[in-house]
């Protein structure tokens, strides 16, 4: 069963501002693009960041072959208990989800 | 002006640009410079005090490079957010740099700055007036909240800028604007089409970050009255269709538009095609403007002052039991913190990190594991310096000594420092990221030149 990471050629996550994080995961090919933006829903995404469904969106930019998660940063940037400053470490979260 | 040329020589003054790249960008005849100096990826604590992220040696060294440039093509230098974060404060340390970089040089230069501060009791005025609305997840804010601000700023768009480029200065020094403003204002004076300026703007924004080979730096964008070019000017690093597009996701929630001052960029229909196998031509791209002329501000305020300890833990045991090492340890401590310092528990936090377990991720994290070693992160957050010190000292002995039983051998931790407590100073956070209605673009802005001579 491969892992998301194994298929795709990057995945990134980085803050947009201080109180969204942003994720986009590059594809190689259409076929992959296509297999991981049926298997990568809004709810399974909203699971792993603990966020409501209703915060978070996904672009599907088939152009690019790139898929695009936005939502609320799991905690402010800089406040007390955030542990990631530029929000980039999230991103591998994402790297073990398995597609069939 | 039929084609404007716009050279950026990194992602920001401070994070270094290759010299020779530089070179090779001058050489194409750039109409203008432009760098950025700022950001809130760092998080609060910049704009708090109203300091530079960067050293003052890396930023005076590349600045007088690329004062250099400026004097030899005798073309405009522009840099936006001065200073990281762009309040006055920042401003004038740039122009200090500045000046003394001319006099070194033997430069005799006319200086133009945009200063975007806002005092407090204007702010708390415009949010009485209801003239300032919260960004999608901003948190709740109140005329207190606003005068909690350490410094607050408006970011500029292209327009100041474009009110400094019409003084003649030869360089100018904005407070915080937005990365693509810097960049469009120029190209926007010159009649190219906004929708190209913004989005050229936006692109280059973070230099050669568009590109392969990052770092780099040094990019040139021409635009003309149909699209924009961009190449990167190191022989290492290369532009395609894929990393420049790439660049329009990048630090923005939305992958096809972009909110600025005065409107928005929408690149829905923007085609990305490769010209050769190092430069991509762009066209297609759109600027609406907006019914009104609106601002972003950013504040950030006081929330405390802390004090962190680090301790290794190498024992297998320890490891095996560490989260009912650490809840032990917790609960122990904050019971004397309390009784000891007369604190209620609401007034002060001691929270512990574990380095190689799930420090970086905390209660997200997916994985387990058994390390080799523990970094014990303490961080104790108070309301005054003199108590997160106070608690950093309570916390001390148990991070060095703590044991899992009552009747086993006290243990030693290791600890990397003495003192094994750093004091960390006051910490802030982000309370403004609100957006504010002008009835003109230079309301909330102010524009002053100076020359060296």
């Amino acid at each position: 069963m491969p892992k998301l990471a194994t298929l795709v050629e990057k995945i990134r996550s980085k803050n947009a501002g201080p109180f969204f994080l942003t994720i986009d995961i590059f594809c190689k090919s259409d076929k992959i693009f296509n297999k991981v933006c049926n298997q990568l829903s809004e709810k399974k995404i909203a699971k792993m960041f603990n966020c409501e469904i209703g915060s978070l969106k996904k672009f599907e930019i088939t152009s690019l072959k790139v898929i695009k998660f936005s939502l609320p940063r799991p905690r402010i940037q800089g406040s007390t208990l955030d542990r990631d400053m530029h929000g980039a470490a999230w991103a591998n979260l994402l790297s073990d989800i398995i597609i069939t | 002006m039929k084609k404007v040329r716009v050279l950026i020589p990194s992602g920001a003054l401070g994070l270094n640009y290759e010299s020779d790249a530089l070179e090779r960008g001058l050489k194409q005849n750039p109409n203008v410079i432009v760098v950025d100096g700022g950001s809130t990826d760092s998080g609060p604590a910049y704009l708090g005090l109203g300091v530079s992220k960067y050293s003052r040696a890396s930023t005076k060294l590349e600045w007088s490079g690329l004062m250099k440039a400026r004097e030899k093509l005798k073309i405009p230098l522009i840099i936006g957010s001065a200073g990281t974060c762009g309040t006055d404060q920042t401003v004038n340390w740039i122009k200090e740099i500045t000046l003394e970089i001319a006099k070194e040089l033997g430069h005799k230069v006319k200086i133009a700055i945009v200063k975007s501060s806002q005092p407090k009791e204007r702010i708390v005025q415009l949010y009485k007036q209801n003239r300032i609305h919260p960004l999608e997840n901003a948190p709740e804010i109140s005329e207190r909240e606003i005068e909690n601000c350490t410094n607050i700023v408006a970011l500029a768009g292209a327009e100041q800028i474009i009110s400094a480029l019409k003084t003649g200065a030869d360089i100018i020094i904005s407070g915080r604007a937005t990365d693509a403003g810097s960049i469009a204002a120029f190209p926007l004076i010159h009649g190219i089409d906004p929708g190209l300026a913004w989005h050229g703007g936006k692109i280059a924004e973070c230099g050669a970050l568009c590109a392969t080979n990052p770092q780099s730096g040094v990019v040139m964008v021409e635009f003309d009255k149909k699209g924009f070019t961009i190449e990167p000017m190191s022989t290492r690093s290369f532009a395609t269709p894929e990393t420049v597009s790439a660049h329009m996701l990048y630090e923005n929630s939305d992958p096809f538009i972009l909110h600025e001052p005065g409107g928005y960029l929408d690149v829905k229909n923007s085609q990305y095609v490769a010209i050769n196998n190092k430069s991509v031509r762009v066209t297609g791209s759109k600027w609406v403007n907006s019914d009104k002329y609106k601002v972003k501000l950013e504040g950030a305020k006081l929330t405390g002052y802390q004090t962190v300890l680090i301790s290794l833990i190498r024992d297998e045991r320890y490891i095996e039991n560490i989260d009912f090492w650490v809840t032990d340890l917790q609960q122990k401590c904050y019971k004397i913190v309390k009784e000891r310092l007369a604190l209620e528990t609401n007034e002060f936090s001691i929270e512990i990190r574990l380095i190689g377990k799930n420090a970086t991720l905390g209660d997200l994290e997916t994985k387990t594991n058994i390390p080799l070693e523990i970094g014990v992160l303490g961080i104790v957050t108070a309301k005054t310096e003199n108590e997160a010190i106070e608690i950093g000292k309570i916390l001390n002995p148990f991070l060095l000594h703590h044991p899992l039983t009552e009747q086993e051998d006290q243990p030693t931790f290791a600890f990397p420092f003495s003192p094994a407590s750093i004091n960390r100073g006051p910490i802030f956070s982000f309370c403004l990221q609100h957006v504010l209605e002008c009835f003109d673009p230079m309301e909330f802005f102010l524009v002053e030149t100076t020359t060296n001579a």
